[in-house]
């Protein structure tokens, strides 16, 4: 720390810092634009001008820029000066003069940092007569709109597209005062981050387009903290609401998570929410083979209390994408030893092998602010950009420390961006990847490698061979593979912190034996490693940790007619395993029972079905791959009879007579009654206050101070303003009444500082700008290494992969758009999904005569698929690849062994 | 598509450089020699051949204005209008120009015969005022001269 002086009083300040960021960190207000957080400074907009003295008796001072200036001991400076105000005043006016003052009409209006800093500035009159600049706009895509009058050319958004999240397809174009920030010309954005732009950009020229099309202004949004359910990575997401739809996500900031950031699936994704698909009402088939008709929510409870009422034949299968607390409520309901956990065999001793590596040790799994401090990283098996895309936002953050070190040796601070980037070039810090198809991330690593997953798992056992002679060495490995597990061996060994990455999208066990081998012999040589798998589902952890049997055993038990009636909780079990599969299983169940929000296969089958609460009208509690407790508040209220997994749950328990859960008041209890039955969720209470919780007698208002509240909206139905719902659940008030201070940081519904309206208000949340939340940031991590690990090695190491004569390993492809399902709900999502495909090695392409967008039949667990043939020269001889999730396609069941019919030989 | 010489041009720069893309506006100007502009179709050739993407090519043409991102005539007048050229005669070579091509600045003739451009400075203030054609730079210039220059470029 070291002592600065503004405008006469002293301060502490950490001289890591800039001055700008100095000067936020203490809370006090000094307007900008380029500079950003999680990207440093490059000076380029003028606008954070101080004015800086030689010593304590220097009074002439001179300007200079506070974000280009570090944090020396002994400055002194001031931001009240005249001239210095005067600058800040002009530069914003300069900024401005091209500006086309269209707030009113701007979808940015009310939370824009342009306007919060023209106020800051003091620029509050308008003097340009002349004419303005204007450009034509580009078509970006589904998700961005772009309005390039309203640029102020900070070079923000080319800084986080190109530098922070690694696309290539926006710039910017010309110079002097008319440059251009876009693409070459129309076109779809193609980077998955780009999302972000619609926060980085300081005006309205990249705004968010799904929110265009049922626009409200953040003012006007009901907002709650929330968790992403698109994958694994638990991100945190503020979801807005009016008149009862999802308008947007916006990112949480959380310290250890996700930073500023989402990948665009999580952003936009949101729509299946409001989607037509949406299960409104409960419905019943009064006979097997009847129509199911809708019903009221007295009348399904008397019909299926009737069905569970003193039966012992009665089980549950739960769901890695609902919470903690339904899954817990299901299984209440049904009995322990009669919840299953409603995924593949296969998925379920993956996800429970990492648990045991997890808890095992000696490698601790980082979150994903962690990870961007790796310094030696090897990937295993993930295709990360499209199965965790922010963990692959996060490689790239950490693959760049050994630019750290570039600048140290220059003596460059690292917030001198522009200047550690020129010093640095491409220069990375050692990062290998081995998956069996090319990867967007290739292009930041040292080596990357195309190998089936046998053989990455043997390049993976090797490397800890190579690292400690303890672990066993594998037979018969090519020089080829043997020189590079010497090499990843060696780099990860000097690292530190080297860092391992798996998952299970290659369904593939040998993959995570590999990993924790490479972990336990980098601990046994003395480094301290890190591990993380990447799982399929938000809650995929939550739910293993929960101990449930498996999808296999509770077939066995209707087989064996041990149950006759099966509840399944917000899950599609068709996407789970094979169809023909799950189709026999659920018309082997005589009772049928199915909590939904949307209709799909499953829901067909069920001679009852609930209607249940989507994310973001109920709460919940979500682990993610990290093994970090996070919960999800309600933002908005479902039309009844919808309501939370849970509820129904609870509802139908006290109907059949059960006291398990009759005297659970609230959300709260659920979460309490976890906690308490099982100790491994014994700290998830505690992750938010409860409801009784009131700041200076108050709760926390979901809804801005200046939240229109009354409109005429309802009043073709009753002129009479609705009751303020109460919220029995939380300490969140349905209402713009409440407390207005800083919330505790698991519960903040947006962030907002008077003066600051944009996103740029984090600023206020943190300890220091850019660093965790005041309060701690949100969530518990519930696992952690035993302190003394004596992890044996994994010793089944596979036989190396071998192509068959028309024989195919048939692997799943992951798109961030397409294979997850939910995010297909949104019109912008299914546009940028990849149509049905197979794609191949370009040399068995030939050996075939198949051409590239040719039509092939392709044969997998006897059922015929035709398919668009995709030549990709990344892929292994033998090995195929279909895009994961998307309907019609056999995803569940891969990898498996498939070939091609004679019609396309 | 790039021409086979074309390529040849480029790659002879790529020596100078230990990145290929640091050739960029060797590039760009080896293909606005050989046809008279860069296209949207020339940028795209250039960002495959450079292992860029075509904005990060198109960031550096559009940065530079003598890269002509738009087709120009066959011959480019660039006329100085900076402070030397000013106070000896410039407006008086301006309009000139315009009269005898009929086109004012940023424009090209009917014929496709020039285009006329401003230029900040042509770096040749002792000998002011100053035009460049092509690559031939004229000056000391009267509006008689000027008529006698032009008629060596069909």
């Amino acid at each position: 720390m070291v002592t600065i002086h503004i405008d006469g009083t002293s301060y502490q300040v950490d001289e890591q810092q800039n001055l700008l960021e100095a000067i936020l960190s203490l809370g006090l207000d000094l307007p900008y634009f380029c500079w950003h957080p999680a990207m440093g400074s490059v000076g380029a907009c003028r606008q954070c001008a101080i004015k800086i003295y030689k010593d304590e008796n220097d009074t002439q001072g001179k300007i200079t820029m506070a974000c280009m200036e570090p944090a020396k001991e002994g400055t002194y400076l001031s931001l009240n000066d005249a001239e210095a105000k005067e600058m800040r005043s002009h530069v914003i006016q300069w900024l401005m003069t091209n500006h086309p003052h269209d707030c009113p009409i701007c979808d940015e209006g009310g939370e824009c940092h342009l306007q919060d800093m023209t106020v800051m500035a003091g620029h509050a009159y308008r003097r340009h007569r002349y004419n303005k600049r204007t450009y034509r706009n580009q078509y970006l895509g589904p998700f961005i709109n772009h309005e390039m009058n309203r640029c102020i050319q900070c070079y923000r958004c080319v800084r986080y597209y190109r530098d922070y999240a690694g696309g290539d397809d926006l710039d910017a174009f010309a110079a002097h005062n008319h440059v251009y920030f876009g693409r070459h010309e129309d076109g779809v954005l193609q980077n998955e981050f780009s999302g972000n732009l619609v926060e980085v950009c300081p005006t309205g020229v990249f705004t968010d387009k799904t929110l265009k099309s049922h626009y409200t202004r953040k003012w006007d949004l009901t907002t709650a903290p929330s968790i992403c359910h698109h994958c694994s990575m638990g991100c945190n997401i503020i979801a807005g609401e009016r008149y009862g739809s999802l308008r947007r996500i916006y990112a949480r900031y959380n310290g250890k998570v996700n930073g500023y950031f989402i990948c665009d699936r999580g952003r936009f994704g949101y729509e299946f929410v409001n989607s037509d698909k949406r299960i409104q009402q409960p419905m019943l088939r009064k006979e097997r083979n009847a129509d199911p008709e809708p019903t009221d929510k007295q009348t399904i409870l008397r019909h299926i209390a009737e069905r569970i009422q003193n039966n012992d034949r009665v089980i549950g299968i739960g769901s890695p994408i609902a919470s903690l607390e339904s899954n817990f409520a299901l299984q209440q309901l049904v009995g322990e030893n009669r919840f299953y956990g409603g995924i593949s065999n296969s998925e379920d001793r993956l996800v429970k092998t990492v648990i045991n590596i997890l808890r095992q040790g000696p490698a601790r799994t980082p979150s994903l602010k962690e990870i961007e401090n790796a310094d030696a990283i090897l990937v295993l098996g993930e295709d990360l950009t499209n199965t965790a895309p922010m963990m692959a936002l996060s490689l790239r953050q950490a693959v760049r420390n050994i630019q750290k070190k570039i600048a140290q040796k220059l003596n460059i601070p690292y917030w001198q961006d522009a200047a550690v980037r020129e010093a640095a070039q491409e220069e990375y810090s050692p990062c290998y990847i081995a998956t069996p198809a090319g990867t967007k991330l290739d292009e930041v690593a040292r080596k990357s490698m195309r190998l089936a997953p046998v053989d990455i798992a043997r390049l993976g056992f090797a490397v800890a061979h190579r690292i400690s002679n303890d672990a066993p060495g594998v037979d018969n490995l090519s020089k080829e593979l043997a020189s590079l597990a010497a090499e990843i061996g060696e780099s990860l060994k000097g690292a530190e912190h080297p860092l391992i990455v798996t998952g299970t999208s290659c369904r593939n066990e040998n993959l995570l034996h590999a990993s924790a081998n490479i972990a336990a012999a980098l601990k046994n040589a003395g480094a301290q490693p890190s591990i993380s798998f990447t799982m399929h589902d938000a809650n995929s952890m939550g739910l293993a940790m929960m101990n449930a049997g498996t999808l296999a055993q509770a077939k066995h038990e209707v087989q064996e007619g041990n149950a006759d009636t099966v509840i399944i909780l917000e899950n599609d079990l068709y996407k789970r395993i094979d169809e023909d599969a799950a189709t026999e299983f659920l018309d082997q169940c005589q009772h049928l029972i199915v909590l939904d929000y949307l209709h799909n296969k499953t829901t067909s089958k069920a001679e009852a079905v609930l209607p249940v609460s989507a994310f973001s009208e109920t709460f919940g509690t979500l682990v993610n791959q990290e093994g970090r407790a996070q919960r999800f508040f309600e933002v908005h209220i479902p039309a009844e009879p919808v309501q939370a997994g849970w509820q129904w749950l609870k509802d139908l328990s006290t109907a059949a007579g059960k006291n398990a859960m009759s005297d659970w008041q609230n959300f709260h209890d659920f979460t309490r009654h976890l906690s308490n039955a099982m100790p491994q969720f014994k700290d998830i209470e505690a992750i938010s206050p409860p409801p009784g919780y009131r700041v200076a007698d108050q709760r926390i208002p979901r809804q801005s101070h200046r939240y229109s509240g009354r409109t005429a909206m309802h009043a073709h139905h009753n002129v009479h303003e609705k009751k303020t719902p109460q919220d029995k659940d939380s300490a969140f008030a349905f209402s713009m009444e409440g407390y207005r201070g800083q919330p505790p940081p698991s519960m903040i519904p947006l962030f907002w500082s008077p003066g600051w309206n944009s996103a740029q208000s984090i600023n206020k949340y943190q300890i220091e700008v850019g660093g965790g939340l005041h309060g701690g940031d949100p969530g518990k991590r519930l696992i952690e290494p035993q302190e003394k690990a004596d992890s044996p090695y994994f010793k089944n190491i596979p036989e190396p992969f071998e192509p068959g004569e028309n024989r195919w390993l048939t692997l799943p492809g992951y798109h961030i758009f397409g294979s997850e399902s939910l995010s297909m709900h949104t019109p912008g999502v299914a546009e940028r999904a990849p149509g049905p495909y197979l794609s191949i090695n370009d040399h068995d392409a030939a050996q075939l005569n198949i051409k590239d967008g040719a039509d092939a039949t392709y044969v997998v667990a006897d059922r015929p698929y035709t398919l668009a043939v995709k030549i990709n020269a990344s892929l292994p001889r033998g090995v195929v690849e279909l895009p994961a999730g998307l309907p019609g396609l056999p995803t569940a069941i891969l990898p498996a062994w498939g070939k091609f019919s004679e019609a396309s030989e | 598509m790039l021409s086979e010489q074309e390529q040849r041009e480029i790659k002879a720069e790529f020596a100078h450089y230990p990145q290929k893309r640091a050739a960029c506006i060797e590039a760009l100007k080896v293909v606005q020699k050989h046809r008279g502009w860069v296209s949207d179709d020339g940028i795209k050739a250039i960002a495959d051949f450079l292992d860029m993407s075509p904005e990060e090519v198109d960031n550096v043409a559009t940065f530079y204005n003598l890269v002509f991102r738009k087709p120009v005539g066959r011959h480019v007048i660039l006329i100085c209008d900076s402070i030397s050229c000013w106070v000896t005669g410039y407006e008086q070579i301006k309009e000139h120009l315009f009269e005898r091509l009929g086109i004012a600045l940023g424009e090209t003739t009917k014929d496709n015969r020039f285009t006329l451009l401003p230029m900040a400075c042509l770096g040749a203030c002792d000998h002011a005022p100053v035009i460049m054609i092509d690559d031939d730079l004229y000056h000391d210039l009267t509006p008689e001269k000027i008529d006698q220059i032009l008629e060596n470029y069909e």
